[in-house]
């Protein structure tokens, strides 16, 4: 206990708002003993540096929308809530850059850009997250197809490190190539590498006009020449110079039919929606609202969401595939993806079990081989505790290296990331 | 290191590369003294031109058993001295590395050697109506291996991006001789991201995944003249404010047009202040609408004459002035340094004004060219290196520009890289803390420092070994999971 009593004085002493972790802490059900709400770099810092000096391990939350994402932590002291960090720091409306603080949620910043006529063009889904978790999970959205997804954006960061150490790298500026990149290291690191305190984007202005096109209800049975004829209408919209912004599939229902949903943006959206409409056949619609599944995670979001990433030319080949085996198992598998960047994201109910969820994934990843991932996003620990999480990775050992520099003593996250990282 | 070492080395590489593939001669070793930044030479030690990811490896890891320091180097058009030699160490040259590996235009990307050019790359698909879209000046002779080293840009950037949003996949010779695979789609850490700019301090990339863009259906290409180089940047303002992204929007002031008129006979509207080149691409009515909309800029905010190209032929007529600019300040000045600096666009006005003051104060010309759309300067800086102290008089100009750019928030590179050249500006950039942490970087991938030494930072720095202390066996680990950390 007096380890305990003189940790928590040693967190009292930081000066930063501390409270005892309750139930509704828990990350991926482990419950952590504090919460720690800072509300600067230096007050992470100090929070970080009394962490390191009696050896507690530090999960940073922000939203907490995808916490539950990856593997739980092997052991979880204090939780670093950012919600604290929620101001626009500098938004230069001239320059089209955007510097906030890690704790903003995503529809905050939309809201205040948009004001100005511009946008942060990501579009994680519309759960309540915040910039910081959009960074640490990498989650993109529909539209990562034309402006690439966080890493592509993120010119500028300012991380803690475990030591307490205040790094930034990058900077205000769209075109920089001054020392590393280590916004891209930290982008989709999930934790484990230190806390994300601010960031600064590239913004572009709001598209002057939006339009869809949809192609709903192809056919009522799945079958794997429908994927085929699927997988060809993305690529023909893909190669298409229309610019599409986005290409997306939803398959809500291996017994139902399925949409393809096309977004055009930009001045004479109208005319080039048109275009992408003559590709995609003539039940397509145009509209100037997305379907309502548009950019949204498949359903059952509370069971098991699985992340494939392809080249586009496989997806029809997986996508068969992930029917097919969900078929062997009775689990009806919903379906959402981006035709365009080869992403697909998989629902099952966490009823599928462990042992159906193994072989579940054995099976995709058996399909993707090399050429791609199947991450298990998110699974209850005791669905998923048959299944590594993340899957194969072929620079490991590289990633261990790095690991073992930021985070030596394996506090940050530890556990929930590639090989245990 | 002794030559003795360099001697067995040698003849260590001849038994494991081909013929001719080892250069040790004095005179042919002269040819890769320095890259494109000539006013820093070094004789190399040895010389490799390895055909095969392999033969890299290999050299790699004799370079490590004998503790000897090795360069990477593609076309050597680099500006920064990334790829400037160790005399006591090997440059390993990717030149005979030039196969297109595979074109898939289904999923729009192509696998190429490091040695390939960047045009090469588009050269290989342009029939099928698509195209490599980073377009660095030197294009048509740089390597796409030099390219990943340095995340080059270029004109069209500002739409389109670096090339770290072009590469989906590397191959990499690690600083201890292994072959990786780096992939966009592999889960875990970004380490593709954080390789590419990285300047051949983590590694050699052997083998690049690049992806392939769709050629626009139409491209329009302008040309404004201005009275002044401020009536410029306000149409550049006014275009960004408009929500318009440009594919490129380049200026040129009185002198570089003067360079330019003078070496190429570019034939920009005489009397201009500046000029400014706008390139719209994208969907026809895109296009056509958003021209439309610049034209009408340009002219409210004071252009005196707005040349439109119609056919590719004009297209190349407009951008043959701003892309010999550089070579051609040597027209007018004996010598120049090449400059590179970012600012935020807003503070372009201020940035070009204290320039100014620069030139009074030391009396140095300096012409300039920039990337206006993303705040990237290029100015040259104009010196008679026969006259004394001039050099010495251009070169701090060159330096307080740099300091102008940190000043405003910017940064002291967007394309050319650090290199050896603005090492000792990085602390200016960044502090003590943050070079430390990138160096954890540099120390996961190389933590004996063999991989292009004294480049990008200021100091090296002594990895030592990992601190810390493993606590037991991981659970994942015992439960047959995952591998042994």
């Amino acid at each position: 206990m007096n380890g305990e009593t003189a940790a928590a004085r040693a967190l009292a002493a930081t000066g930063v708002t501390i409270r005892p972790a309750g139930p509704d802490d828990a990350v991926a059900g482990v419950r952590p003993r504090w919460v720690a709400l800072p509300e600067t770099p230096d007050e992470i810092a100090a929070v970080l540096r009394a962490s390191a000096a009696h050896d507690l391990a530090v999960v940073a939350a922000g939203g907490g929308t995808k916490l539950h994402w990856g593997a739980p932590p092997e052991r979880c002291d204090v939780l670093v809530d950012t919600c604290c960090l929620n101001e626009i720091l500098e938004h230069e409306a001239g320059d089209l850059v955007v510097h906030v603080q890690a704790g903003v949620p995503v529809e905050t910043l939309a809201r205040t850009l948009a004001g100005k006529g511009q946008e942060l063009a990501l579009d994680p889904p519309p759960d309540g997250g915040t910039i910081g978790g959009l960074l640490a999970t990498a989650i993109a959205g529909p539209r990562a197809f034309r402006y690439g997804t966080a890493r592509d954006l993120l010119i500028g960061i300012t991380v803690v490190l475990a030591d307490g150490t205040v790094a930034k790298a990058g900077g205000k500026v769209v075109k920089n190539v001054a020392g590393y990149d280590l916004g891209k290291l930290f982008t989709g690191s999930y934790g484990t590498l230190g806390v994300i305190a601010d960031a600064t984007f590239r913004l572009h202005p709001l598209p002057a006009a939006r339009a869809w096109v949809t192609a709903a209800g192809t056919g009522e049975m799945w079958s794997a020449g429908m994927a085929d004829e699927i997988g060809a209408m993305g690529a023909a919209v893909a190669g298409s110079q229309a610019e599409p912004s986005a290409i997306e599939l939803d398959w809500p229902d291996v017994n139902g039919p399925c949409s393809v949903a096309v977004l055009v943006e930009g001045t004479a959206a109208t005319e080039r929606a048109q275009a992408v409409r003559d590709l995609m056949g003539e039940k397509a619609q145009v509209t100037d609202d997305p379907p309502e599944w548009w950019g949204r995670l498949p359903r059952p979001a509370e069971g098991v969401l699985l992340e494939i990433g392809t080249v586009p030319s496989r997806l029809p080949a997986v996508c068969a595939r992930a029917f097919v085996a969900a078929g062997a198992t009775g689990a009806r598998p919903a379906v959402r993806g981006s035709l365009g960047s080869g992403v697909l994201r998989v629902a099952l109910p966490r009823e599928i079990g462990p042992d159906a969820l193994a072989a579940f994934v054995g099976a995709l990843r058996a399909e993707v081989g090399d050429a791609g991932r199947v991450v298990v996003l998110s699974a209850p620990e005791d669905v998923a505790r048959g299944v590594d999480r993340w899957g194969h990775v072929g620079a490991l050992a590289l990633m261990r290296r790095i690991k073992d520099r930021f985070d030596p003593d394996r506090r940050m996250s530890p556990g929930r990331f590639v090989g245990g990282i | 290191m002794s030559d003795a070492v360099l001697d067995r080395l040698a003849v260590l590489f001849g038994e494991l590369l081909p013929a001719g593939a080892v250069i040790t001669d004095p005179v042919r070793l002269r040819t890769y003294e320095c890259d494109g930044l000539t006013y820093h030479r070094a004789m190399p030690g040895i010389v490799v031109i390895p055909d095969t990811a392999e033969q890299i490896s290999a050299v790699v890891r004799l370079c490590g058993e004998y503790g000897v320091p090795f360069v990477a180097r593609g076309s050597g058009t680099g500006l920064s001295g990334g790829a400037l030699p160790r005399t006591d160490g090997v440059l390993i040259v990717t030149s005979r590395m030039r196969r297109v590996l595979e074109i898939d235009l289904p999923n729009r990307r192509a696998v190429v050697e490091p040695g390939v050019t960047n045009l090469a790359i588009t050269e290989a698909v342009r029939d099928r109506g698509y195209y490599y879209a980073p377009d660095p000046s030197s294009q048509q002779v740089c390597s796409i291996g030099g390219n990943v080293a340095e995340n080059s840009g270029g004109a069209h950037c500002l739409k389109y991006g670096f090339t770290v949003n072009h590469v989906l996949g590397l191959e990499v010779v690690t600083p201890d001789g292994e072959i990786v695979e780096l992939s966009a789609h592999d889960p875990g850490y970004d380490l593709l991201g954080a390789f590419v700019g990285s300047e051949g301090t983590l590694g050699i990339a052997t083998k690049i995944t690049v992806r392939l863009s769709r050629a626009p259906e139409a491209v329009t290409t302008l040309l404004a003249a201005f009275g002044s180089i401020e009536g410029g940047g306000e149409a550049v303002s006014a275009i960004i404010a408009a929500g318009i992204v440009p594919a490129a929007i380049e200026m040129m002031d009185a002198l570089a047009i003067e360079a330019a008129e003078a070496a190429v006979g570019c034939a920009y509207p005489a009397g201009a202040g500046a000029v400014l080149i706008v390139e719209l691409d994208g969907p026809r009515a895109e296009v056509a609408r958003q021209f439309s909309e610049v034209e009408r800029i340009c002219r409210e905010t004071g252009a005196f004459e707005i040349r439109v190209a119609a056919s590719a032929e004009e297209r190349a007529a407009i951008w043959k002035g701003r892309k010999s600019a550089f070579a051609a300040v040597g027209r007018i000045s004996p010598a120049y340094i090449v400059q590179d600096g970012v600012v935020p666009r807003t503070a372009l006005p201020e940035v070009l004004a204290g320039i100014d003051r620069l030139q009074e104060e030391y009396g140095i010309r300096v012409a300039n060219v920039f990337h206006a759309g993303d705040g990237n300067l290029h100015p040259l800086v104009l010196f008679d290196d026969g006259v004394p102290g001039q050099g010495e008089r251009a070169e701090a100009v060159s330096g307080r520009i740099l300091d102008l750019c940190i000043e405003h928030g910017g940064s002291i590179t967007g394309e050319h890289g650090v290199g050896i050249d603005k090492s000792r500006y990085m602390p200016k950039m960044f502090t003590e803390e943050d070079l430390d942490t990138m160096q954890l970087v540099r120390c996961a991938f190389d933590p004996r420092g063999l991989s292009n030494p004294g480049k990008v930072f200021p100091t090296p720095r002594l990895c030592g070994e990992v601190p810390g202390v493993r606590k037991g066996v991981h659970p994942l680990v015992e439960s047959g999971r995952a591998e042994q950390f």
